[in-house]
C-alpha cells in the first residue's frame, strides 16, 4: 500500500501571532516556522502503518515556496521515503491546494492520503475534504482511530456528540484529528539520514490548473480585547459578585 | 436568487445550530430556505418550518441521508444548488465535513467559520486561533459559507414556512456508517448551554469531574474540559472547548483547574462571564477571566458548590 502525506508549514504553535500595524496581514517575520501539528499527525499515522506492515511507501508532500522543503525534510525524518514540493510562490487558497494535489494524486495513484485536519494559521479544515470531491473518493475526516481492512478503512472519527465509526472504499482521504496518535520525535541519525532521501521539485504551474485565489484578504485586524477582572479572595465573594454584579446566577 | 441554509438535525430535532446560522443569513439579500436532509426526519422537519425568517423548507427523506455521510450529502446540496447564491452551514462538525466537498464540486472557495458579515461579499473570520481577525472578500458567484454559531443570536420559532419534499437519491455507495457512541447526557449541549463548567489538567483525573458535575446540577451548566484534559484521557473529545473543539459563549463560563493555553481561549474568549479557578496566580486564564479566584479547586469547588 502506498501512502501519500500532504503536509504544511505554518507558524509554530507556540508563538502568539500578531496582525501588522496597518493591518495588511499577518506579522510573520522572524517568526519560528514548523510543520503543522496535524499534519505532523497524518505522517505518524503512515509510519505506523509502514512499521505494522501494512504500507509500503510513504510520500511526503506539501505545496508552498522553496523554504516548505525544510518540512520535508522534518517529514522524511519521521519516517517518510520521499518527499514532492509543489513548488509555488503565491498564497494559495485550499481549494488550489486541493486541485494542485489531485494532480499528485493521478501521478502517484496512492491507495490512501492522510492529512491534517486543519492548517493552525488560516484555521479553515477544508482541503482533505475538497481533494476527496475532485478526486472523487470517500473521506473520512476527523480521525481518531485508523484500521485498513483489505479494501477498506474503518475510521473512529471525533463528531460533535462523542464518536462516529465508519467504513470507507479505498483509495480514500482521511483527516487526522488530535488524538489519532501521539507523533515521536525525530530522532539525530533519522535527520541526518533524511537528508540523503529524494526530494523532487515540481513547479506548480505544470500541474495545469487554476490556483488563482478566490478571496482577498482586506485586513486583518486584532481581536476585540478582553480586559483582566478582579481576584476575588473568597468564594463567598465569587458567588457574591456573581449573584449581585454579573447577575449570572440567581 | 436565494439563501440555502443547511440545517443541523439528529431527525428527530432541530439543533439550535441551525437557528443560529439563520439569523446570518437575514443579513443576506434573498429569501432563506432550509435543507433538512435525513431519514424519517419529519420531527426536524415541522420544526424547521416553524424558524422565523424561513421562506422554505427543503426535505430529502431518504435513508442514504441518516446518518450525514458527507459524500451523499455533498451530492445533494449540490444538485439543487442552482437556485442560490449563498449556501450556509453552521461550522459543526457535520457541516466541516461536507461544505468543503460542496464548494470543491462547485468549484469555489469556502469562508470557513465566519463571526460577521459586513457586506454581499465580505465576511469576518478569526485566524490563528483567534488571535487575528480577517476581513475577507470572496469573488465567487456562488458563496459556500460555515458560520460560527456563537457570533449570531439564534432565530426564533414563530414562523411557518412552505414544507417541499425532494425527490432526490444521492447515493455514491463509498462510504457506509457502522455506529455511532454518543454520549447520552441530560445536561445542555455544550454548544447551546447559558452556563458551562469546564475542567482542566488540574483535576487530576477523571473521577475528580464529578465535583463539577454537582455545581452543574445546581447551574444547570453543561460540562466541558481543556485539551490536557481530554488527551489525559479524564473526559472523552466531545467535551473539548478550543480551537480544534468546540467554540462556546455562554453567559457563565467557569474554568477550574486549566491554565488558559492560547488554544483554550480560542474556544471560549467570547463567553460573557468568565471565572477562573487555579491554584497558580500566574496562570493565563486570570488575564481574561472577569473574577478569579486562586484557590486549590479541591476546596474551592465543593465550597461553591455548597453555597449555590
Amino acid at each position: 500500500m502506498k501512502i501519500l502525506v500532504p503536509i504544511k508549514r505554518v507558524v509554530d504553535y507556540n508563538v502568539k501571532v500578531r496582525p501588522k500595524a496597518d493591518e495588511s496581514g499577518v506579522d510573520l517575520n522572524n517568526v519560528k516556522m514548523a510543520i503543522n501539528p496535524f499534519c505532523e499527525i497524518a505522517v505518524e499515522e503512515a509510519v505506523r502503518l509502514k512499521e505494522g506492515g501494512t504500507a509500503t511507501e510513504i510520500i511526503a508532500v506539501t505545496v508552498g515556496s522553496s523554504a516548505s522543503q525544510e518540512q520535508l525534510r522534518t517529514a522524511l525524518a519521521l519516517g517518510a521515503d520521499r518527499a514532492i514540493l509543489v513548488e509555488t510562490d503565491i498564497e494559495v487558497e485550499p481549494l488550489a491546494i486541493a486541485k494542485l494535489l489531485k494532480g499528485v494524486v493521478e501521478k502517484e495513484s496512492p491507495d490512501l492520503v492522510i492529512l491534517g485536519k486543519q492548517a493552525i494559521d488560516g484555521d479553515n479544515n477544508q482541503t482533505s475534504q475538497m481533494l476527496a470531491a475532485l478526486t472523487g473518493y470517500a473521506q473520512a475526516t476527523f480521525a481518531s482511530e485508523l484500521k485498513i481492512e483489505g479494501e477498506k478503512a474503518l475510521v473512529t472519527r471525533e463528531v460533535d456528540g462523542g464518536l462516529q465509526t465508519i467504513s470507507v472504499n479505498l483509495p480514500c482521504i482521511v483527516s487526522t484529528d488530535l488524538r489519532l496518535n501521539e507523533p515521536r520525535y525525530a530522532s539525530l541519525p533519522n535527520i541526518m539520514k533524511a537528508k540523503q532521501k529524494p526530494l523532487d521539485v515540481i513547479e506548480a504551474g505544470s500541474l495545469g490548473v487554476d490556483i488563482e485565489p478566490r478571496n482577498k484578504t482586506l485586513k486583518v485586524s486584532p481581536p476585540p480585547v478582553r480586559e483582566a477582572g478582579i481576584i476575588v479572595e473568597t468564594v463567598d465573594d465569587l458567588v457574591d459578585k456573581l449573584k449581585n454584579e454579573a447577575k449570572v446566577i440567581t | 436568487m436565494s439563501i440555502l441554509v443547511i440545517a443541523e438535525h439528529d431527525n428527530e430535532e432541530i439543533k439550535a445550530s441551525t437557528n443560529n446560522v439563520v439569523t446570518a443569513a437575514t443579513n443576506l439579500e434573498g429569501d432563506i430556505h432550509v435543507l433538512v436532509a435525513g431519514s424519517n426526519c419529519s420531527g426536524a422537519k415541522d420544526q424547521a418550518a416553524k424558524i422565523s425568517g424561513v421562506a422554505k423548507v427543503l426535505v430529502a427523506d431518504s435513508p442514504e441521508y441518516e446518518h450525514c455521510l458527507a459524500e451523499n450529502i455533498a451530492d445533494l446540496i449540490v444538485a439543487i444548488s442552482a437556485d442560490y447564491s449563498y449556501i450556509l452551514s453552521p461550522a459543526t462538525t457535520n457541516g466541516k465535513n461536507y461544505m468543503p466537498r460542496v464548494s470543491a464540486l462547485l468549484d469555489v472557495a469556502q469562508i470557513s467559520d465566519i463571526t460577521a458579515i459586513e457586506s454581499s461579499d465580505t465576511f469576518e473570520r478569526p485566524i490563528y486561533a483567534g488571535n487575528c481577525i480577517a476581513t475577507v472578500q470572496n469573488s465567487d458567484s456562488k458563496k459556500v459559507i460555515t458560520v460560527r454559531t456563537t457570533a449570531f443570536d439564534a432565530a426564533q420559532n414563530d414562523g411557518s414556512a412552505e414544507v417541499v419534499d425532494l425527490q432526490e437519491s444521492h447515493n455514491l455507495g463509498i462510504s457506509e456508517f457502522i455506529k455511532e457512541e454518543i454520549a447520552e447526557s441530560d445536561r445542555p449541549e455544550l454548544t447551546s448551554a447559558d452556563v458551562i463548567i469546564s475542567g482542566g489538567r488540574g483535576m487530576q483525573n477523571g473521577d475528580n469531574f464529578k465535583i463539577l458535575e454537582s455545581v452543574a446540577d445546581k447551574l444547570g451548566a453543561a460540562i466541558g474540559a481543556s485539551r490536557a484534559a481530554v488527551d489525559s484521557g479524564f473526559v472523552p473529545n466531545d467535551y473539548q472547548v478550543g480551537q480544534t473543539g468546540k467554540i462556546v459563549a455562554p453567559n457563565l463560563y467557569i474554568a477550574v483547574g486549566i491554565s488558559g493555553a492560547i488554544q483554550h481561549l480560542a474556544g471560549m474568549k467570547d463567553s460573557k462571564v468568565i471565572v477562573a479557578i487555579n491554584k497558580d496566580e500566574d496562570a493565563p486564564i486570570f488575564q481574561v477571566a472577569d473574577y478569579g479566584l486562586v484557590a486549590d479547586l479541591f476546596t474551592a469547588v465543593p465550597e461553591l458548590d455548597a453555597k449555590l
